[in-house]
C-alpha cells in the first residue's frame, strides 16, 4: 500500500538516533512486528531511492476531546547514517512523507509458555519493540538483551520495561550495563532455562551470526531480522538477497530480504557468508 | 485521470499491438506478478520479464546495489529462475493477463542464445522476445556480443532463424559507435531495437578504501542517464528503419514523450518502478492527459517528430 504520512513528531532520543511518529491509514494497524516501510525521503531525485525502515510501533491516538477523531499512527526508529537519514532527521511536525508498506514478513510469535529472549544491537532494536508488545500481549514471558558500542547505542529500554519486559544491557566500552557483548548475558539466561526458549534477534551481522550460532549449538529456534541494500522493497530489484542454507554457485538459493524476509529462521540461512 | 480519453495512445511495435507506448523494463518488474498490487497491468502497453537463461543463475554477491546522485548502480548478475521454472511457475500468470509479456533472455554462447529463442518461441503467452546482448555485469551473457557488430550480427541471426515472434535487440551504450551496432542488428534480422541498457559505472567507499559493489563495477541507471539515452535513441532512430524502444531514466510522462519525439515508438520505464511501483501506469495516464491538453489526437504523430 502506498500512502502519504504526516509527521506527528521527530525526536532525537540519543545522539544520532531519532524516533518519528507519523499518521497512518486505518489499514496500517494490521502491520505485524518485523515488517517495514519504504520511505521516500524527498520528492527530488537525490536521494533517488526509498529508505527501508522498520516499524517500531503502531497504534491509534484517541484525543480526549469529545467529537475528535481517532488517528491511527505508526513510529519508526532510525539512525542517521547517510544523506537520506540526515534529511529525515531535520523534518518537522506536519511535514509529509510518501510511504510504501507495510512490507515483508513478520516475526512468528510461537508457543505462549516458552520464554522469549529478544536480542537487539543498536538500531537493530527498531523492529523488536512491537515484537515484545505482541509477545507480552499473548502472555509469553519476555526478556530483552540490548547491546551497543556505548551507552548512546542502547535505545528505548524504558519502553520495554513499561511492558513488563526484563532488560539486560551490555556495552563494548562498559558505559552502560555489563562490559562486552550482550551474548554473554544471553548464554547465562539460556543456561538457567536449560534449552526451553525462543530467540529473536536484530542487529549487526556479527551479532546475528553469534546469536544464530548459540541457537544452533543449543538446538533452539531463532528468528533473525536482516537488513539489505534494496531499491524497491517489493521483490523486483533482487538487490537485497541473502544466501539460504543450501546456497552454492551450482545450486543458487538466494532469498529476497524484502519479500521472503526480513525475518528468517536463522537455521534457513547460510551463516558462513555472514560471519 | 482515466484512459477513456479521445486520444489514441496505441502503437504497433514490430507486430506487437500495444494499447499505449509505456512498457516496463527487464529486471525492474519481476515477472509481472510482483506488481499486481501496485499497477493495473491493463493500463500499460507491455511488460518485459527479468532476463532468462537456460539454467537458473545465482547472480553476484552482495552488495549488489548502491545509490548515486540522480541514479543507482546495480550488479545483480542476471539472477533468474531459468527457462524451466519460468515455464512452470511464471507463464501461468502471463496466461491470465491481457497485456503483452515480452521475454528478455540471454546466453553464454551463440548456441545458448538460439536455444533460448527456440524455447521462448514455443510459448504462446510470450508476445515477443527481447535479446539482452548488453548486460555489463557478467563476463558472458551479453556485453561480449553487444560490443562488437560482427558478434552481435551472428547471435541475432542465430536467434532470428529459430523464431517468428517479434525479436527486439537491447543495445548497450558502452560502445564507441551505437549506430554501427544498430545497423548490424537490423541487417541480421532484428525487428526492433531497445536502448539503452545501463552504463558501466562504479562507486567507491573512501573510508573503507574499497568499491561499494561486490562486483566492483555496476550498471548505472536512473534519471541521471536520460540525456545520454535520448541522444543515442535520436541517433539510432535516424539511421535504421525498424522501430525503436527508448529506455533510460524515464521518470514521468514528459521524459517518455521526449523519447518518442526523438524517434522511439515505445518506451520502457525501469528504475522509476523501484521508487514508485505504480510509475508505469502513472506515466501512461499522464501521457494521455498531455495529449489531451496539447490537442494531439494520436501519439503516433509524435514519433520522431522532433524539429531540429
Amino acid at each position: 500500500m502506498q500512502f502519504t504520512s504526516m509527521i506527528l513528531s521527530n525526536v532525537e532520543i540519543s545522539p544520532g538516533y531519532f524516533r518519528m511518529r507519523l499518521t497512518a491509514p486505518p489499514e496500517f494497524s494490521a502491520a505485524r512486528a518485523g515488517q517495514f516501510v519504504m520511505v521516500r525521503v524527498s520528492a527530488a531525485i537525490d536521494p533517488l531511492l526509498r529508505r527501508p525502515l522498520a516499524i517500531f510501533d503502531v497504534g491509534v491516538h484517541k484525543p480526549p476531546q469529545s467529537g475528535s477523531q481517532a488517528q491511527p499512527f505508526f513510529e519508526m526508529l532510525y539512525r542517521v547514517v547517510g544523506k537520506g537519514t540526515a534529511m529525515l532527521s531535520v523534518l518537522h511536525e506536519t511535514d509529509l512523507l510518501d510511504m510504501l508498506g507495510p512490507l515483508g514478513s513478520g516475526f512468528r510469535l510461537g508457543s505462549i509458555n516458552e520464554e522469549k529472549l529478544i536480542v537487539g544491537g543498536g538500531i537493530g532494536l527498531a523492529p523488536l519493540y512491537l515484537l515484545a508488545r505482541e509477545l507480552v500481549a499473548q502472555g509469553s514471558p519476555v526478556r530483552l538483551f540490548a547491546g551497543g558500542r556505548t551507552r548512546d547505542d542502547i535505545l528505548c529500554t524504558t519502553e520495554f520495561e513499561r511492558l513488563g519486559v526484563e532488560c539486560y544491557t551490555a556495552t563494548e566500552d562498559g558505559s552502560l550495563g555489563e562490559q562486552g557483548f550482550v551474548t554473554v548475558a544471553l548464554n547465562r539466561r539460556l543456561d538457567l532455562l536449560k534449552g526451553r526458549a525462543t530467540l529473536y534477534a536484530c542487529g549487526p551481522d556479527g551479532m546475528l551470526a553469534a546469536v544464530a550460532k548459540i541457537a544452533a549449538e543449543r538446538n533452539i529456534p531463532c528468528q533473525v531480522s536482516l537488513e539489505g541494500y534494496m531499491a524497491c522493497g517489493v521483490g523486483a530489484c533482487l538487490g537485497c538477497v541473502a544466501p539460504g542454507r543450501g546456497h552454492s554457485e551450482e545450486t543458487p538459493d538466494f532469498r529476497c530480504v524484502c519479500t521472503e524476509g526480513p525475518v528468517f529462521e536463522a537455521a534457513d540461512l547460510l551463516w558462513g557468508a555472514h560471519a | 485521470m482515466k484512459l477513456d480519453l479521445k486520444v489514441d495512445l496505441s502503437v504497433n511495435l514490430a507486430g506487437i499491438a500495444l494499447r499505449n507506448p509505456v512498457m516496463t523494463a527487464s529486471g525492474t518488474f519481476g515477472y509481472g506478478e510482483e506488481f499486481v498490487d501496485y499497477v493495473d497491468l491493463l493500463s500499460i502497453g507491455a511488460f518485459i520479464t527479468k532476463g532468462l537463461s537456460l539454467r537458473p543463475r545465482a547472480g553476484n554477491p552482495t552488495p549488489r546495489i548502491v545509490e548515486t546522485p540522480g541514479g543507482m548502480l546495480n550488479a545483480i548478475g542476471l539472477q533468474n529462475v531459468g527457462i524451466e521454472a519460468f515455464i512452470a511457475r511464471k507463464v501461468p500468470f502471463l496466461r491470465k493477463v491481457n497485456t503483452p509479456a515480452i521475454a528478455n533472455f540471454f546466453g553464454d554462447t551463440v548456441d545458448e542464445y538460439a536455444e533460448m529463442a527456440r524455447r521462448l518461441d514455443a510459448i504462446p503467452e510470450v508476445a515477443g522476445l527481447e535479446m539482452n546482448i548488453s548486460c555489463p555485469n557478467v563476463k558472458q551473457g551479453g556485453i561480449v556480443f553487444g560490443a562488437d557488430p560482427a558478434c552481435a550480427a551472428s547471435v541475432v541471426a542465430a536467434c532470428r532463424a529459430v523464431t517468428k515472434k517479434p525479436l527486439i535487440v537491447k543495445l548497450s551504450p558502452n560502445v564507441t559507435d551505437i549506430v554501427g551496432m544498430a545497423h548490424a542488428c537490423e541487417d541480421a534480422g532484428a525487428d526492433s531495437l531497445s536502448l539503452i541498457n545501463t552504463l558501466v559505472g562504479m562507486a567507491i567507499d573512501l573510508n573503507k578504501r574499497r568499491p561499494v559493489l561486490a562486483n566492483i563495477t555496476g550498471g548505472f541507471s536512473g534519471p541521471a542517464i536520460k540525456p545520454i539515452a535520448l541522444r543515442m535513441v535520436w541517433q539510432v532512430a535516424k539511421a535504421v528503419k525498424i522501430p525503436i524502444v527508448g529506455i533510460g531514466g524515464i521518470m514521468n510522462a514528459t521524459d517518455a514523450l521526449e523519447f518518442i519525439l526523438a524517434g522511439a515508438t515505445a518506451v520502457q520505464v525501469g528504475t522509476a518502478s523501484f521508487i514508485n511501483p505504480g510509475a508505469a501506469q502513472k506515466i501512461a495516464e499522464d501521457m494521455a492527459a498531455w495529449l489531451v491538453a496539447n490537442g494531439v489526437a494520436d501519439v503516433k504523430s509524435l514519433i520522431g517528430a522532433l524539429e531540429t
